[in-house]
């Protein structure tokens, strides 16, 4: 009944604080003081507080409105996280317009299929770069008219029509104001919880990018219900350094940094992010796995470069901390010896290592958006820090499950959340119901319906709810199949196993239907090389390092490391992998092999790269490859390369 | 291209010489306000000869540079420096050791003053004037894209980023004049374009008049206003990029002369 009672009080909204512009107004006069967004800037971090974020965002839309405007209208945002670009979807939705992020890193002809299906009017873009493409964009586009730029570097040559900058448009808005006083109040207040927010364009595995519409109310109720089930207070720190364009971005730097009225950061560069990490030691934090994977990689990396006795005792400390997790998480005792020698870990180890890294405040952080291979989850939380799995979807407004502190498995991604239905489909698919659950795809029936079933969503994953209520995934439903003996093959969690050494990047596993499983491997640049200096290998680029033996005797002891630990398991003994390669390129989300958000496009890889299945099924050791790459500016060429394969023994079990 | 206050740099019939061998001989060549100028030539014709006299550090033994139309034929490298004319060289010449701010920072010396008491106190005017030239360098650390290096000593940077920081040390002083001297030289293409974007996005942002000797004609044919070709010390051409292309003296100098 509790839960019945919660849910109304998060979907039901006041009129005069239903939509986030509203929530900015309310916060500009509630914690007018209070610092709303930290942006690095010329080395400093500027502070912008509420009333400073509102004001922006009222002349951003004003300026906006001088062009022309309109209730309805689409407005493309592409760029790094910058507070003007979260001011320019506050103000869009002010106007009762819809932003729609696109990813900054996106080509040409990706933005320009966004632009089109959403019909775009207007952009506020970051700069050049992204003027340029949408220049190029706009020249097909015929929706698109005006393009709004923030940094005028390098702008100075160009005098196409329907380009501004943001200081321009701005300019335009105080004019605009006195000529029309009381404009943008009214149409602030125009606008209803059931408006559309946002469009988050989803990159998916398959097919063309979707665009989900969410509602203020979507989002609002959901943010409000995961902020309350978490505790979230008003003096959160969060790094806003993950897409805009994405929407777990959208959910924790916009909509509960409004709901909740705590600071975000923005910050310097892309390359900063780690330095900027440290400095504001951010107290709630929100990483997908890879994050976590390459913070892991960094630490493993100057472990490897300190001297013997000093990684001796890191590596000491750090395997005890994991084994009193893993002890934890299973509700077991911990031991006498390791209770008594973990505060001396913390002292000498953990404590100094979190402060490193930027954790030492942290209260909570996310893991998300794909599956944690175990051991880096345990390697974070055995440090003290407070990681937990959550489960949610773009389609969801985010927030599906989450581990309740004090309450994280391994194998979970926790309960519900106050509001969130679930129940397993009959085909063993995950399915849930909140007021969360989206509008619909823009333009898209077809899919809304696949996806929508009386105000169910099909999650597309497989699993179940265990004993304790708590969900577990499985894999992506369409990805769990079995090996031609029968055995299950669920790739990503092989792939996961593969990706907690150091040196895997990524890797892609494939089986479904064969005898045995095999796998792609993608070394991690920075770590193989580094391991290659170290042992003296001269190599040029990335082609070279990975299909050097020595390289491939590194991997091979790797993959028989997870072949051991698969060995460990009754129902996956006979999934190990028997045979792998060293892609001769990494996988690039330019060349469709995986997603802005780095997840696997399996299809896509199966048959771009049938030669180099077919060689590992076919007992060769040697395979000639020629595969397209495409280049940052779109340009397409050909690459051909020799790749070696290597058996691997299979492990029995211990 | 030169506004009517009359060109910036004015060298008329300079020659440099060292002892016996005549390096640079006769050259004129003005150089206006905004424009980029390459200086091109085969090995030995005396390109960075001529940078080095225009930066002070060997003095003509005939012939007057102007400078903003006063003649400066005889100054030191310090004096040049002090008038707006900042350069960066052949082979890297940073401060190893030293942090890349730190390293930009010394760019920023000629506009120091005061007493070395109140530096050393860090108190007073020398507070207030060491966080002014730190915002100057922090414009200038954001406008060439080298913030995540900020804090990392020059000597471990790759060869590449090192160009940019000398780069940056070269704007640090604010320059009207900036001598580069093979600016893209063991680089790759990828940072040769950014090398480029960069030459470009100063000329424009800050006005500053760009002189640079490079030997990758793609680069010197696309950003370059006009073309400087200097042969066994002597100019053999001068003029827009196109038509110094097809010039018969540069093809010669370039790929030989048939002696027929």
């Amino acid at each position: 009944m509790k839960e019945v009672a919660d849910t109304t009080s998060v979907s039901a909204l006041d009129p005069e604080r239903d939509t986030f512009p509203k929530l900015v107004r309310d916060n500009a006069r509630r914690l007018a003081d209070k610092v709303a967004i930290r942006e690095k800037d010329l080395g400093i971090w500027q502070s912008y507080t509420w009333s400073q974020y509102f004001q922006q965002a009222r002349l951003i839309a004003l300026g906006l409105a001088s062009l022309g405007f309109a209730r309805g209208d689409r407005i493309a945002i592409v760029g790094d996280n910058r507070p003007q670009l979260y001011w320019a979807v506050m103000a869009a939705q002010a106007l009762g317009g819809v932003p729609v992020p696109i990813y900054q890193d996106s080509i040409e002809r990706e933005m320009e299929y966004i632009v089109d299906h959403a019909e775009a009017r207007f952009a506020v873009v970051e700069d050049q770069e992204q003027v340029d493409k949408l220049l190029g964009v706009r020249a097909r586009c015929r929706h698109l008219q005006h393009v709004v730029y923030e940094d005028p570097r390098g702008m100075r040559g160009y005098s196409e029509p329907g380009l501004s900058s943001l200081a321009e448009l701005v300019e335009l808005g105080g004019k605009f104001e006195v000529d029309h006083p009381g404009y943008f109040d009214a149409e602030l207040a125009r606008g209803a919880a059931d408006d559309v927010a946002i469009i988050c364009y989803t990159s998916g595995t398959t097919g063309a990018p979707k665009g989900a519409m969410l509602s203020h109310r979507n989002l609002i109720a959901t943010a409000r219900s995961a902020a309350r089930f978490e505790g979230l207070r008003e003096d959160e720190e969060v790094l806003s350094y993950l897409p805009m364009a994405w929407v777990g971005d959208h959910v924790f730097s916009y909509a509960q940094a409004i709901v909740t009225g705590f600071t975000i950061n923005c910050p310097e560069s892309a390359a900063t992010v780690l330095a900027d990490l440290r400095e504001i030691a951010p107290t709630y934090f929100f990483g997908p796995p890879r994050i976590w994977e390459s913070i892991l990689t960094s630490v493993m990396l100057r472990v490897e470069d300190a001297a013997a006795p000093k990684r001796a005792l890191v590596h000491f400390f750090l395997r005890l901390a994991q084994d009193i997790e893993r002890t934890r998480l299973g509700r077991q005792a911990v031991s006498l010896w390791q209770r008594l020698a973990y505060p001396l870990g913390r002292l000498l180890v953990y404590g100094p290592l979190k402060d490193n890294l930027g954790f030492s405040r942290v209260r909570r952080a996310y893991t998300a958006g794909e599956a944690i291979g175990p051991d880096i989850f345990l390697f974070f939380r055995g440090l003290g820090i407070n990681v937990k799995q959550l489960y949610g979807m773009t389609e969801a407004s985010v927030f599906v499950t989450i581990q309740r502190d004090g309450d994280v498995r391994l194998d979970t991604v926790g309960t519900p959340i106050p509001g969130v239905e679930i129940r397993i489909s009959e085909a063993g698919e995950v399915m849930f119901r909140s007021p969360g659950v989206f509008r619909g795809y823009a333009k898209n029936p077809e899919a809304t319906q696949q996806t929508l079933e009386d105000g169910w969503i099909h999650s597309g994953d497989a699993g179940f709810l265990d004993r304790d209520g708590h969900l577990v995934i499985i894999d992506r439903a369409k990805d769990v199949s079995r090996l031609a003996d029968g055995t299950m093959f669920a790739p990503k969690f092989i792939e996961n196993k593969l990706k907690f050494s150091p040196y895997v990047r990524e890797a892609v596993c494939i089986g479904q239907g064969r005898p045995c499983v095999t796998a792609f491997i993608n070394i991690d640049l920075a770590a193989v090389g580094s391991w290659a200096e170290r042992r003296n290998i001269a190599y040029t680029s990335y082609g070279d390092l990975a299909q050097k033996p020595a390289v491939y005797e590194l991997i091979r002891g790797e993959v028989e490391r997870v072949n051991a630990s698969l060995a460990e398991d009754d129902v996956l003994r006979g999934a190990q992998v028997r045979r792998f390669l060293i892609l001769h390129k990494e996988l690039d989300p330019d060349d469709e092999e995986i997603t802005r958000t780095r997840k696997v496009r399996r299809g896509y890889i199966a048959q771009k790269y049938a030669a180099l299945i077919d060689a590992l099924y076919s007992g060769q050791d040697r395979v000639q490859v020629e595969a397209k790459v495409t280049y940052e500016d779109g340009r397409t060429g050909t690459m051909r390369a020799d790749v070696a394969i290597r058996d691997v023994a299979v492990q029995a079990a211990r | 291209m030169s506004q009517a206050a009359g060109p910036l740099l004015e060298i008329v019939g300079v020659s440099v010489r060292f002892g016996a061998l005549i390096a640079v001989n006769q050259v004129s060549l003005t150089i206006g306000r905004r424009e980029i100028v390459a200086i091109i030539g085969p090995n030995g014709a005396g390109k960075t000869t001529l940078l080095n006299a225009v930066s002070g550090f060997y003095h003509p033994f005939e012939g007057t540079i102007a400078f903003e139309g006063r003649d400066r034929t005889h100054l030191s490298p310090p004096d040049v420096a002090a008038l707006g004319i900042a350069r960066t060289f052949q082979n890297v010449a940073l401060f190893k050791g030293m942090s890349v701010l730190d390293n930009i920072m010394t760019g920023r010396l000629l506009k120091m003053g005061g007493s070395f008491l109140l530096e050393a106190l860090y108190w007073g005017p020398a507070r207030r004037q060491e966080l002014e030239h730190r915002a100057v360098v922090e414009r200038i650390i954001d406008f060439l894209e080298i913030q995540a290096i900020r804090k990392t000593p020059a000597g471990r940077l790759p060869y590449g980023l090192q160009k940019r920081v000398e780069l940056a040390r070269a704007l640090a002083a604010e320059p009207r004049l900036l001598l580069l001297d093979e600016p893209m030289a063991g680089m790759n293409v990828e940072e040769k374009e950014d090398m480029c974007r960069f030459i470009l996005d100063v000329n424009q942002e800050f006005g500053t008049t760009i002189a640079l000797i490079e030997h990758d004609m793609g680069v010197v044919m696309d950003i370059s206003d006009r073309v400087v070709v200097l042969d066994y010390g002597r100019k053999i051409a001068d003029g827009p990029p196109a038509e110094v292309r097809g010039d018969q003296a540069v093809l010669d100098a370039y790929l030989g002369v048939a002696h027929a």
